[in-house]
């Protein structure tokens, strides 16, 4: 059935209104990335970014970022398809009060594990090191992950699963190469999240890394650089470009997948 | 994985599905077999789970019970430092802030989401997609970036007050963070810009589920938009509605990092919400014990409105 003129106009005011609000914010920030700080230089200016790069230190910043995140979303992702498989396709004594310690995970913010887990690190001397950032950003992912893969393989059919047996394949095979190998989009749109997840995290970089300027991950180092920049507005632009830069790419390419794991229910703990 | 199966929404429905589906799936053959096994795939993820989140979780409870500063041995307090935040006035004005922010981050993008994506099912208009991706891009920015362009946009020289003078508003033109008046209202304009897109994007995947033939119907009835979004699209939402709720009322109750690069609490603590005092009482201000203090009794009110939201859904089946 078809809407009145009117409502059409309405609907592509409403369309354009909410892109331009949802995109001014970043279009500031990039268009403000690519002008001079001094009124006297106009035109497209390219030297904030590497400026902001060097006085930054995000070369640095930068590649600690990519070792966590690389590092949480291999072993998060790991973990949450054993556990999600364990607990979609097997029986076992007690899967309920686990599955309640896993919906605990799924509930519990961040902000109250972060300070005694930061007491307790640094009772074993593990604060400021990569460790410090992997480990409670795995625990955090997993309670979504083993919710998101426990979903798939729920789905997954009964009798491929049997065909596998009967030619012999055992619990890891049937784990590892038929049914995983089907699942790939489904790991796909967690390895996406973790990834936005861990890159962009913020309160644990900021408790565990105290003092080591190596281990501080970009939007750490970002507030530090905001700090002592803040009569340079465009390099502040640029180096909040540079944090956001490597999400915005993932969205580019990866952008139904992120849309898909969000919509279908992602909370994070 | 069809919507039944949305996971990551942790309703009791899922659990007591878990149990009924036991006594249900008994037949022979993996899977559904009793397997020892299986507890060697969860080893793994459960010793991460453990030390890494509910050690620190019982940890922090045990914290509760002291007057800590962090470095010198602590002192048993008991539950003094419940009564204290539950009582004393400076302690507890940080909860009240952070509803506020739930109307800001939760309500208002509900309603104007509603709205958008129902517009945008009764219409048929080009570039619907681009749109969808558009208004998710917030969701995807660090919130330390997000921070750095509302800070200047909101200036006392920004974008905002500019066009306020633009259109013959001086008087209302203002360092909207530096105003005890407007910083907290100033951050929630923040969570509204985060969770509308957020909102649009979940109810919009949710109605194109709608059968077109009930709106058929509605507007044969005479049904205009108001009332179609009211009478149709909303009940017909249900689950993403507990979605969108959860998300958004969580991400305003967990507010840390916009109220830390922002306002820093102020001016005159007028935004200190919890996350952010749990942080400088528990790191900045040697006071252990009320920043874990606050940090439980946050955890606690998110569980319970999490349960409580997510009872949503299954009205619908009474």
């Amino acid at each position: 059935m078809r809407t009145s003129p009117l409502e059409r106009s309405v609907t592509i005011v409403v369309l354009a209104v909410g892109s331009l609000v949802a995109l001014f914010p970043i279009a500031m920030i990039v268009a403000s990335a690519f002008v001079s700080d001094n009124p006297n230089e106009t035109g497209i200016v390219w030297s904030n970014l590497s400026t902001a790069w060097d006085e930054g230190h995000f070369s640095t910043y930068m590649r600690s970022s990519v070792v966590v995140t690389l590092c949480v979303v291999v072993l998060a992702t790991a973990l949450s398809c054993l556990l999600g498989y364990a607990f979609g396709t097997m029986r076992f004594r007690g899967s309920s009060v686990l599955f309640y310690v896993l919906l605990l995970g799924l509930m519990i913010p961040n902000e109250a594990i972060v300070v005694p887990l930061y007491y307790q690190l640094r009772e074993l001397d593990q604060i400021n090191t990569y460790q410090a950032l992997i480990f409670p950003q795995v625990a955090q992912s997993l309670a979504f992950g083993t919710f998101w893969m426990r979903a798939y393989f729920r789905g997954t059919s009964r009798e491929l699963v049997e065909a596998a047996r009967l030619d012999g394949a055992g619990h890891f095979r049937t784990f590892w190469s038929v049914l995983l190998p089907m699942g790939r989009p489904a790991v796909v749109t967690m390895v996406v999240l973790f990834s936005m997840w861990t890159w962009n995290e913020f309160l644990l970089p900021l408790v565990m890394i105290p003092s080591n300027e190596e281990l501080r991950t970009a939007p750490l180092g970002l507030t530090f650089f905001s700090g002592q920049y803040t009569g340079s507005p465009s390099l502040l632009a640029a180096a909040a470009l540079i944090v956001a830069l490597p999400m915005l790419l993932l969205f580019l390419v990866a952008q139904r997948h992120f849309i898909r794991g969000m919509t279908e229910g992602a909370v994070k703990g | 994985m069809t919507s039944e199966e949305t996971v990551a929404v942790p309703t009791g429905d899922r659990v007591r599905d878990t149990r009924s589906g036991r006594g249900a799936r008994r037949r022979p053959g993996p899977p559904g077999e009793p397997r020892r096994v299986a507890y060697l795939y969860l080893l793994p993820g459960f010793v991460v789970l453990t030390l890494f989140l509910l050690a620190p979780l019982v940890y922090a409870a045990w914290l509760s019970l002291f007057a800590w500063d962090g470095l010198s041995p602590g002192t048993w307090v008991g539950l003094q430092n419940y009564v204290d935040v539950l009582t004393d006035p400076t302690l507890r004005a940080p909860f009240g802030h952070a509803l506020v922010l739930v109307v800001f981050f939760s309500f208002i993008p509900v309603v104007l989401g509603l709205f958008a994506a129902s517009l945008l099912t009764r219409s048929t208009v080009r570039g619907r997609g681009i749109f969808q991706a558009v208004v998710f891009v917030p969701q995807v920015i660090a919130l330390t970036v997000v921070a750095v362009a509302w800070k200047r946009i909101l200036a006392p020289d920004g974008p905002l007050n500019d066009a306020l003078r633009a259109i013959g508003l001086d008087g209302i033109a203002r360092g909207w963070l530096g105003d005890p008046s407007t910083a907290l209202v100033a951050i929630g304009l923040v969570g509204t810009w985060l969770g509308t897109g957020l909102c649009t994007v979940l109810f919009l995947a949710g109605l194109s589920r709608v059968d077109r033939a009930i709106y058929d119907a509605a507007r044969l009835d005479g049904a205009g938009f108001f009332r179609e979004t009211l009478a149709v699209s909303l009940p017909s939402l249900r689950n993403e509605l507990a979605v969108a709720l959860t998300l958004t009322m969580v991400a305003a109750l967990r507010t840390f990092d916009l109220v830390y690069l922002m306002t820093s609490g102020g001016p005159g603590g007028a935004t200190a919400v919890p996350a952010y005092e749990v942080y400088m009482k528990s790191m900045r201000q040697g006071d252990v014990g009320t920043g874990v203090t606050i940090a439980l009794l946050l955890a606690a009110f998110i569980m319970v409105l999490t349960v409580l939201v997510n009872r949503i859904p299954e009205r619908e089946d009474r």
